[in-house]
């Protein structure tokens, strides 16, 4: 049995793979920003739990870097050490108004990119000194190529994957893992205000069984579902002449 | 966004479609109605909203508490039913009333009072409810229990959703031993069969419920198959059980329902064989025959199709029932199995609940439009002239003053409704 971190753990993706590690019969620590909907999912987890497994939470605001350090501290305390970090926090910029608003882009790429590696970061040293775990982040399909309709959010998630790429690197000869997730178009609360007619939108809980998989297999990268893989080979492979007239 | 009830009848769009997804938040202001919708398991409109707003509670599917030792369960009301077995049944628990789809929502269940097999054991879904929460525009929360809100609790069971939000709900389950149930079979010849029949084993038997072959006439009139069930008692050897579930396949652009079909199924089906004796029979396949097959309601083709229900009183049941099956058997436009049962004299708790002493008879008809609309009307005319009443989360076209006259109620239940809330069920009966 595991002992899990899950930053962002009130995320529908996350929710969805909190249930399935508790099911699993795994031990988490949930981090999110608000505390009643934490203590309602801390709730539901219960009820789903077994006595032996450890459940708790903590609300942080994850801007707040300074306080990155005492979160980990917490929750090894309570957990008695971690297994497995999740990073699974972020928002969707509107890109409209973060063109007009320099304060707003970088607002995005704090919670979206600094955020997150300043969190990668504690979690591949203490990841190093022990000689094991597992890193599991949510980046995107949109880090892949920076197009016009969400070039922040898409920055900020490609300075994720890159960083995640490094840290991969760097830590496979300590026996830790680094998973990069990227999913597609997921139908949460993030994305209501589109229109999901497409085939390509999917339910969190989907994306959440891809992720348990993709850990419990110590995968490198993955895109969810599958097909985005050979979708983004596609955009990735488009030349910059075409690319840049395009409107995608 | 499309969004359509499971027999694909109306088609009718929204101007939004929105998600609960926390229990302690506000509604969200909208210009036209609102009405929360569940799982879509509703056949007709109680859960559309034409022109308005509907509210999602899928997402509003968090346990809140689980007692193991006394069976009382709370949990938000966007949880379906599935999971609630998939979470008690292993613990020694099951529900102690259940449609025949466990995928419906425990709102979508207290919203139409449903019923299950046991109703003469158990009555309905209502009768075990403990106590809910029910969220109104004004941002009230009023706690909804037989001992506080009393007036609120019976307006909300059985309220197709109009007095407003339930956004949690504390159930209280019953005991069973393991998954299993004890089941029998046992065919009957005709009409007067069944009802000796069905009196005895409901003396006997906590579930009970037949299936009947409409398609039959003269002395066959009426035959079909009782199946009689029982939580199993402790046993040492329990059958191994794997849940292979099926999807429809195809969206046929006509109905694959049709008489030659149906008057084969019903054939093929009465003469099924059947075991003599008791069985050791999974709790899924025995009460979720139906949900085996995901997605079987394509089948009735782009049409969609009607679903008929209608309780009898008991002293008209009898011919009421034989009436109705003439009709249908001499429209030639015949249903796949119908459902036979009897309700029990347990009085429910909604204003509006459906299920009253008597018998039930349930059909589904695909959509050919003017004629299925011509026979349903014939029908109504047996249902009105027995004193009998339609179940509004199965109707799609029930005439108001049919309404008003089987829920005499509905004046007095007028005043609970949420002013935000409103549905094309209700704008329709009401005209
Ligand atoms: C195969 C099949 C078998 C069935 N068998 C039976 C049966 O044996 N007995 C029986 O009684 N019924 C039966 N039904 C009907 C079904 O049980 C009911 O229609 C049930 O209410 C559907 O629940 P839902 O969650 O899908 O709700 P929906 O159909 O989405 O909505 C139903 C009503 O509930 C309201 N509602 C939903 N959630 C809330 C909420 N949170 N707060 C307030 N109002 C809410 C809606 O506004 C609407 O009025 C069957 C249906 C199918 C498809």
């Amino acid at each position: 049995m595991k002992r899990f971190i899950i930053f962002g753990a009130t995320s529908a993706i996350a929710c969805a793979c909190a249930r399935l590690w508790v099911a699993q019969g795994h031990s988490l620590f949930l981090v999110g920003r608000d505390r009643a909907k934490l203590e309602n999912q801390l709730a539901d987890l219960r009820v789903r739990a077994s006595p032996g497994q450890y459940l708790d939470s903590m609300s942080a605001n994850l801007n707040d870097l300074e306080q990155h350090e005492s979160i980990f501290s917490r929750a090894e305390a309570v957990l008695g050490g971690v297994d497995v970090v999740f990073i699974a926090h972020g928002t969707l910029p509107d890109q409209k108004a973060c063109e007009l608003s320099v304060g707003q882009t970088m607002d995005e790429i704090q919670t979206n990119a600094l955020s997150v590696i300043s969190l990668l970061t504690l979690a591949a040293n203490r990841f190093e000194a022990q000689g094991s775990g597992v890193i599991a982040a949510i980046s995107s399909v949109a880090g892949d190529r920076g197009r016009q309709s969400n070039y922040v959010y898409g920055a900020a998630k490609g300075m994720v994957t890159i960083f995640l790429q490094g840290l991969r690197n760097r830590l496979a000869k300590k026996g830790v893992a680094v998973v990069s997730i990227k999913p597609g178009f997921v139908d949460t609360p993030m994305t209501v205000q589109f229109d999901k007619k497409g085939l390509l939108w999917v339910q969190p809980e989907t994306i959440a069984q891809g992720i348990v998989k993709a850990v419990e297999q110590r995968r490198n990268a993955v895109y969810l579902p599958g097909v985005w893989r050979w979708i983004m080979l596609v955009i990735r492979h488009i030349p910059e002449a075409i690319f840049k007239r395009l409107s995608l | 966004m499309m969004i359509t009830s499971w027999n694909r009848y109306p088609l009718v769009s929204h101007t939004n479609v929105l998600d609960a997804v926390h229990r302690h938040e506000s509604l969200p202001i909208t210009s036209g109605p609102l009405l929360a919708f569940g799982s879509g398991r509703s056949y007709g409109d109680v859960c559309l909203n034409e022109g308005g707003v509907l509210l999602r509670t899928r997402r509003m599917d968090r346990f809140i508490a689980f007692d193991e030792s006394t069976g009382v369960l709370v949990c938000e009301s966007g949880v379906l039913l599935a999971d609630i077995l998939d979470l008690v049944v292993p613990q020694g628990w099951f529900l102690p009333v259940t449609p025949g789809t466990r995928f419906v929502t425990v709102g979508g269940a207290i919203a139409n009072d449903v019923h299950g097999k046991n109703h003469h054991i158990q009555g309905n879904f209502g009768h075990h409810v403990r106590k809910f929460e029910l969220l109104r525009s004004d941002g009230e929360r009023k706690l909804c229990c037989p001992d506080k809100n009393i007036d609120w609790f019976r307006a909300t069971i059985g309220g197709l959703g109009l007095t407003g939000l339930i956004t949690w709900v504390e159930l209280q389950l019953l005991p069973i031993i393991n998954p299993f149930m004890i089941t029998e079979s046992k065919r009957f010849h005709s009409l007067d069969d069944f009802w000796e029949l069905s009196a005895e084993a409901e003396s006997q038997w906590p579930y009970t419920v037949a299936w009947i072959d409409c398609t039959a006439t003269g002395k066959r009139q009426g035959r079909g198959i009782l199946m009689l069930g029982q939580h199993a008692p402790a046993q040492a050897d329990l059958p191994t059980w794997k849940e292979r579930p099926r999807r429809f396949p195809v969206d046929p652009p006509f109905s694959l329902v049709n008489t030659l079909s149906v008057r084969a199924f019903n054939l093929l089906y009465y003469n099924k064989p059947i075991k003599k004796g008791l069985a050791l029979t999974h709790y899924k396949p025995y009460f979720y025959p139906l949900d085996g097959m995901l997605e079987w309601n394509r089948m009735y083709g782009r049409k969609g199709f009607f679903q008929y229900q209608c309780v009898l009183p008991p002293e008209a049941s009898q011919e009421g029932i034989r009436d109705l099956l003439n009709i249908i058997a001499n429209s030639g436009s015949g249903s796949f199995l119908a459902v036979l049962k009897t309700f029990g004299s347990k009085i429910s708790q909604g204003m509006l609940s459906f299920p009253r002493p008597g018998a039930t008879l349930a059909l589904d008809f695909p959509n050919q439009g003017k004629r299925t609309l011509r026979l349903l009307n014939e029908l109504d005319a047996v249902v009105r002239e027995a004193g009998g009443a339609l179940y509004p989360a199965k109707d799609a076209r029930m005439p108001s003053e049919l309404f008003r006259s089987a829920y005499p109620l509905w004046e007095q239940f007028s005043t609970f409704i949420d002013p935000q809330f409103s549905s094309s069920f209700w704008r329709r009966v009401k005209e």
